[in-house]
């Protein structure tokens, strides 16, 4: 340990630390996806926005030089495109997990074409925390780099489980998925509050995607998300609809996301792909577990089509 | 997704008549034409407006669109090349969309299927090419049928989302595929890029007489009416459509719905596992990481837009493979991203999927009913 090298420790410390930077994306996609459920609808559509979201955090950040108005742009972006879900799905008779996958093209589609010019240009990155100044292990050090936006999500899963049960609008959303008739008797309309409820999704899920951009891999390019919108919101019922569980469920995700990487940089490379695989891998397996055909999930809102 | 469907699509290319019936008697018809056309027209419009915003003329968008998929001999061939795994990924969506299931996995049964049969091509070395592409055939439909085959059963049988579950195993299908080619199946003499060995020219399916479109065009033709038939003309068929309507209604009067879901999702599958083995056999000569193009995501649009009809899903897919083929001279005469076809589909889609708020709704075709 000395002389700096820990061998297959590295391993495990690559995972730490891999859980904490890729489940970032997967915190915040999940948290939104956990608002927009929550209300009655389901957004496939966030693996678009989380695209679309990196792309114009890379671009505002490379024009202002500032990356935080970056996360902000994405953030507006996945809210623009979460009110172009909700107001698809206004409209009578159509159906909110296809007007999802539409999204999900268009927003890919929308990001690869205006981040065309972007692929070239290096922008401002976000900033890190070095909690690892203590350590004279680069690995320990490396690991222990954690961004601010991490620190954000982490606070705000405990905020929503809060919100959720105790302020006002928590029980609008949560009334509005459980029954739509009943929010509607209490003088509120459903339609707007699920357009709310999925731009700010839309929003979170952006700041995701911003991230992805802007901290890591940090780089924007075409093959930046490979699934992690639509991991994120199979991860939300695995959550059952529950902040504090996504977090914890974004985490294992990240970890089991980050164990690829990890065994490749201690020389084992064969099944990278596999392992590449495992956070899809693991998220079937524990709808698997977790599902069953005889009851709907418990915790799941009432006006869920999803569950139904 | 009603029966009038059924009869409604002989009376696509009749004239309307003068007699002042024909409007309510073929209303539901008319819609379904009309309908999808105009939001169709619709997605161009707002596609004309996103491309003048960058400087483009949409006018010559259109005709650089109409050049690139339908204006010559060349691109028509090239657009019905394209055409043909659209129709077979479209069915994969449209075949469990009668049952109420909304599939999205078509891209994962298509690498497979596209695995299975160079496999089974690489495992018969020495065999007369009919029997190689037969046994390419079989393995490559029932790789794709038993992987979408998996969604049903996890949906029937353990309750889990199988649009969730569909999309999912597409990256593990990916995975799967890039973990054999880069391994076991690796022609060791492929170095940039990746791939198995080659399934031999003597095994290539080959093009239709007289065209550079290959035998694959025909294999989608023939499933999409085998589909058709199936769908509306046998008990089978029925007892899937009934079960889509109402599932309740289906246990209650005693058909097998899990038998149906498993049935109905294996011939998905093989369809768009027989979509892989065309673009093995017809298109790519062996596997490797091209094969994940797009076409099981495209499908979905194509099934989509034909309101999961079999028979539309032909006219619909020769539409978007058309959009697809003109992408490369959109790309050289206008300098549009070659993202530009994928933001196109994803317009269409949205106005397709929001005009489905129009049915039943346009007064001069209200029927007396």
């Amino acid at each position: 340990m000395a002389d700096g090298t820990i061998g297959l420790w590295t391993v495990p410390l690559a995972v730490f630390g891999g859980a904490i930077r890729v489940s970032t994306p997967f915190l915040f996609v999940s948290l939104g996806e956990c608002i927009t459920e929550r209300s009655g609808r389901i957004n496939l559509g966030l693996e678009g926005t989380l695209v679309m979201g990196a792309m114009s955090a890379y671009g505002i950040s490379y024009l202002t030089g500032s990356p935080w108005l970056g996360v902000l742009a994405a953030g507006l972006a996945g809210s623009l495109l979460g009110a172009l879900h909700a107001g698809i799905c206004s409209l009578p008779r159509v159906n909110d997990i296809a007007v999802g996958i539409a999204l999900m093209l268009f927003g890919t589609g929308l990001a690869f074409y205006l981040g065309k010019p972007l692929i070239e240009p290096t922008a401002p990155r976000l900033p890190a925390i070095d909690f690892g100044w203590w350590s004279d292990i680069a690995q320990v050090r490396a690991a222990l780099r954690i961004n601010v936006l991490f620190l954000i999500g982490v606070v705000l899963a405990p905020v929503l489980y809060w919100a959720f049960r105790t302020t006002r609008w928590g029980l609008l959303i949560r009334t509005a998925g459980e029954s739509s008739d009943a929010a509607r008797a209490m003088g509120y309309s459903v339609l707007a509050i699920r357009l709310k409820a999925t731009m700010v999704g839309g929003f979170l899920a952006g700041i995701g995607g911003s991230f992805l951009s802007l901290f890591y891999p940090g780089s924007w390019n075409e093959g930046l998300s490979s699934g992690q919108g639509i991991t994120a919101v199979a991860l939300v019922i695995f959550a059952r609809w529950d902040p504090m569980l996504c977090l914890w469920a974004s985490l294992a995700f990240g970890g089991a996301a980050a164990l690829g990487p990890a065994l490749q940089s201690v020389g084992i490379t064969s099944g990278y792909y596999l392992f590449n695989a495992a956070p899809y891998i693991l998220t079937l397996a524990i709808m698997i577990i977790t599902c069953s055909p005889k009851r709907t999930l418990t915790g799941a809102p009432a006006e869920l089509s999803i569950t139904r | 997704m009603t029966i009038d469907t059924a009869d409604g699509v002989e009376a696509v290319g009749v004239a309307p008549a003068a007699d002042p019936g024909f409007l309510q008697r073929h209303g539901t018809t008319i819609e379904y034409i009309l309908i999808p056309g105009a939001a169709l027209v619709g997605a161009l419009a707002v596609f004309g407006v996103f491309v003048a915003l960058f400087g483009k003329n949409p006018l010559d968008l259109y005709f650089y669109m109409y050049q690139g998929a339908f204006g010559t001999w060349f691109s028509w061939q090239n657009t019905l090349t394209r055409a043909a795994p659209l129709i077979l990924t479209a069915l994969c969506t449209a075949l469990p969309a009668q049952l109420g299931m909304v599939i999205i996995g078509g891209e994962g049964a298509l690498l497979i299927g596209a695995l299975a049969a160079t496999g089974a091509a690489l495992a018969l070395p020495s065999m007369p090419p009919l029997v190689v592409q037969l046994a390419m055939v079989c393995a490559g439909m029932i790789g794709g049928g038993l992987w979408i085959m998996l969604s049903g059963g996890l949906r029937q049988y353990r309750g889990v989302n199988e649009t969730i579950s569909s999309l999912l195993l597409v990256y593990i299908a990916l995975a799967i595929l890039n973990h054999l080619v880069e391994g076991v199946m690796r022609d060791p003499a492929s170095l940039n890029k990746p791939s198995t060995r080659e399934i031999g020219a003597a095994n290539m399916i080959g093009s239709i007489p007289g065209t550079d479109v290959h035998w694959g065009l025909v294999f989608g033709l023939i499933a999409a009416v085998a589909s058709y038939i199936l769908i509306y003309h046998t008990v089978f068929g029925f007892a899937a459509r009934v079960a889509g309507g109402n599932i309740r209604a289906a246990k209650i009067v005693g058909l097998g719905v899990g038998k149906l879901i498993m049935t109905i999702c294996f011939l998905a599958g093989a369809s768009a596992g027989l979509a892989g083995m065309v673009e093995v056999a017809a298109v790519q000569g062996r596997t490797n990481a091209n094969l994940a193009a797009g076409y099981g995501f495209t499908g979905i649009l194509v099934a989509f837009l034909a309101r999961q009809n079999p028979l539309a899903i032909i006219p619909v897919a020769v539409l978007l493979g058309g959009i697809s083929a003109s992408g490369g001279l959109l790309q050289r005469r206008l300098g549009l991203p070659d993202a530009s076809v994928q933001v196109l589909q994803g317009i269409i889609f949205a106005f397709v999927l929001a005009s489905d708020a129009l049915y039943g709704r346009i007064g001069f075709l209200k029927g007396k009913s």
